[in-house]
């Protein structure tokens, strides 16, 4: 601990030397802070008994981040406070500290960090260290990163570090490796082609030392990545392959392959096309064994160090929201496709302001495997692998969303949304429970500005699942909202909600969930008061997800940034 | 006394973070991509007039509300001050292939950055979007704001008025 109180000092040195040259306007320090409290209380009719309130009946999460820019020069700390962790959080976090601090120092050619770092390598796929507050994630590696760019177009980046694992580091070591080439920007004779090519590269690997007597875990495993990145005109392709050598983990039990433990491999593709008023967009992502964590007995959002992106469509609204889809990072084989497009103005469809809509649609797969025997021996056969065909699907329905959405604005005074989605969610897959959920999802949005400050809106939603075998509605039923929301700009708001759970399969007990919230905005500070019940759930971003417990009582959000 | 000391300190910077609001702000130097995939330094962001910077994302409902507002009024906010719009989008790599599509499906004429992990987001201590920011023909960050609701770019544009004629914004 006596370290950090130096780091501090160290900080802090440059700020005083600054203090003195206050006249010459040097350096600035800058900073933002959020602090969320929840109180708990017991509510039978949502499933909440005492036993469910914690014992400490109100929890917050609060931090601060403070970053000094002098010139070249950089720092940063972030003081974090779990008293205690809010539910839904894991619990490890409870505490307080300096969670996260470094210097850098960063010129047109060369940037060093020390101490704490987000970095990722092309999309991710082998390297991302990344912070998401809402799902309680922070995977910073602590240690050193190097940017080097020698000319113009060509960047490389080095890193080796621990990652965060709550209030402590993992204890594996990650090391990685990229380059990348812009060509239009380093060869003067395509500066002005219309075509933009970049090419990239990256290596990875991480080293854990094995303790284990049994089993001849890799310490060092290794993990590659090549991407292209092509546009011309509308037409813009990116595309990402990475191979992941032999790694044995509790993700994968452990599971054996050719020659030894268990390859992994990805490829990702994005292709789109478009101009004034109109998208295309095809994704498509195959996995198979591509969990990569720095230790190998890790589970659920720890010590990740690559990110495999979910390929379908994040909602906004509640109920689209419902039934994420979260990455499936052992195998899977999807696609997503999207159309966008804007009627003109002064058309049938169009009327007097154009309208937009957004056709998407989105389906992943297992990915089709054949068993292997390798091991004779029969303690481990059980820990034998599978052979894949790259380019088959799997039976396996995982997820899949048909949606639709349009905007349009009526006249000075109105604007609507109108969203209908047709859902088939995997629930054993993704939850560990029962099997697929088919859910018909609609929304409709109504914004009616008063004045030119005051505005409300109404927005009502309604998602009626399918029945199961025994005929009750699957897992919670259907469910209704209706919401109102009054905002007087620039500074306040008020909303109320109601959403109606009839109850199914998994709780067959109906429920109002009923929200009232409040908020005040100045410049780039927020206040938010809230009463009311919290549905149990899953909070998703970007195919990680956390699972939040039902609950019931006052919230308060307070964020600043200065 | 650990603790005292941290506390201390972290009263300290507050404190010190107050006495230098006065004197900001340039862009602090972060790589983001272009659309066509190009580096761009946000350092090198620049414009003869005001600067609207905004960052949103493709599943963000206030920052696209946001936006088409702005989108609404581009055209003549752009003859009456010479205004430039930035929108830094901070969709992951899930989503990154998005933005162009939507922003062109759109028909938006702003310049679009990409902020796949959120370097420039944390280097501007952006907690939540839309996070918007104004700067001065001398790049110099002058406005911010956090969250849309409906008639808030009556504000955003009466201050665009006043940096582009040079005034003090005192916010």
């Amino acid at each position: 601990m006596n370290r950090q109180i130096i780091i501090i000092i160290l900080l802090l040195f440059p700020f005083f030397l600054s203090a003195q040259e206050e006249e010459k306007n040097s350096g600035q320090l800058h900073g933002n802070f959020e602090t969320i409290v929840q109180t708990y209380r017991v509510d039978t009719i949502i499933g909440i008994d005492s036993a469910d309130v914690p014992r400490e009946k109100a929890l917050s999460n609060s931090y601060m981040n403070l970053t000094y820019t002098k010139g070249k020069f950089s720092a940063g700390i972030r003081y974090e406070v779990y008293m205690n962790t809010l539910e839904g959080f894991d619990k490890r976090y409870d505490g307080h500290g300096i969670a996260n601090r470094y210097a850098s120092y960063t010129s047109d050619e060369l940037e060093i960090t020390a101490g704490n770092f987000y970095e990722q390598f092309g999309n991710g796929l082998i390297l991302r260290t990344y912070e998401e507050k809402t799902l309680g994630i922070d995977n910073s590696l602590d240690g050193i990163k190097l940017k080097y760019k020698p000319v113009k177009g060509i960047k490389l980046t080095g890193i080796i570090g621990k990652q965060r694992l709550y209030w402590t580091l993992g204890p594996g070591i990650v090391r990685g490796l990229d380059g990348e080439i812009s060509f239009n920007e380093t060869f003067k004779k395509l500066a002005k082609s219309k075509t933009h090519f970049l090419l990239g590269g990256s290596f990875v690997s991480k080293y854990q030392k094995n303790l284990n007597p049994k089993y001849n875990y890799p310490e060092n495993v290794g993990a590659f990545a090549g991407r292209i990145n092509l546009s011309r005109g509308g037409f813009i392709i990116s595309s990402e392959y990475a191979y992941k050598i032999n790694d044995p983990s509790a993700d994968n039990s452990i599971i054996y392959g050719y020659p030894i433990f268990k390859d992994g491999n990805a490829l990702f593709v994005n292709a789109s096309w478009s101009k004034k008023g109109i998208g295309f967009l095809f994704t498509a992502l195959r996995l198979d064994n591509m969990s990569f964590r720095s230790d190998r007995s890790a589970s659920v959002n720890d010590l990740s160090i690559n990110y495999l992106p979910a390929i379908t469509k994040t909602h906004t609204y509640a109920f689209p929201a419902m039934y994420p889809f979260a990455t499936q990072t052992n195998g899977q084989v999807g696609f997503n496709a999207d159309f966008f497009y804007t009627f003109k103005r002064k058309t049938l469809l169009g009327g007097k302001y154009g309208t937009n809509i957004n056709i998407n649609f989105s389906q992943v797969n297992s990915i089709k495997t054949e068993k292997i025997t390798i091991n004779p021996d029969a303690e481990i056969k059980n820990l034998d692998g599978y052979t894949s065909d790259f380019f088959a699907v799997g039976d396996e329905l995982y997820f899949r969303d048909i949606n639709i959405e349009l905007h349009k604005k009526i006249n000075k005074k109105f604007k609507i949304s109108l969203i209908y989605m047709y859902q088939d969610y995997n629930k054993l897959i993704m939850q560990g429970k029962d099997s697929i959920l088919h859910a018909d999802i609609g929304v409709f949005d109504l914004t009616y500005k008063i004045s030119s400050k005051q505005s409300i809106r109404f927005a009502t939603q309604a998602l009626l699942t399918d029945k199961t075998q025994s005929g009750e509605k699957n897992d919670f039923g259907d469910w209704y909202t209706g919401m109102v929301e009054y905002t007087y700009s620039p500074h306040w708001f008020v909303a109320i909600s109601d959403q109606y759970n009839t109850g199914g399969h998994t709780n067959p007990v109906s429920a109002h969930y009923y929200n009232f919230a409040a908020g005040f905005v100045k410049g780039a500070n927020r206040i938010q008061i809230g009463y009311g019940r919290q549905r149990e759930g899953i909070v998703c971003a970007g195919g990680v997800c956390r699972f939040v417990p039902a609950a019931s009582g006052f919230n308060f959000t307070l964020t600043g940034s200065f | 006394m650990k603790k005292t000391i941290i506390l201390i300190s972290i009263n300290l910077m507050f404190f010190g973070a107050i006495l230098s609001q006065e004197n900001f702000n340039k862009l602090p130097s972060v790589d983001v991509k272009t659309l066509s995939g190009k580096t761009l330094n946000t350092s090198k962001i620049s414009n003869d007039g005001p600067i609207f910077l905004s960052f949103w994302a493709t599943w963000c409902k206030p920052c696209i509300r946001e936006l088409i507002a702005i989108d609404e009024n581009y055209i003549d906010w752009q003859e009456e001050t010479g205004l430039k719009v930035y929108a830094v989008s901070i969709d992951d790599t899930k989503s990154t292939g998005r933005v162009a599509p939507f922003v062109n499906g759109r028909a938006w004429e702003f310049e679009v950055l990409l902020d796949a992990n959120s370097d420039f987001k944390r280097a501007m201590n952006v907690i939540n979007v839309p996070h918007s920011f104004i700067l001065n023909k001398n790049g110099e960050v002058v406005w911010q704001h956090t969250s849309y609701s409906p008639g808030d770019e009556d504000e955003i544009y009466e201050v665009i008025k006043k940096v582009a004629a040079g005034e003090d914004i005192n916010h």
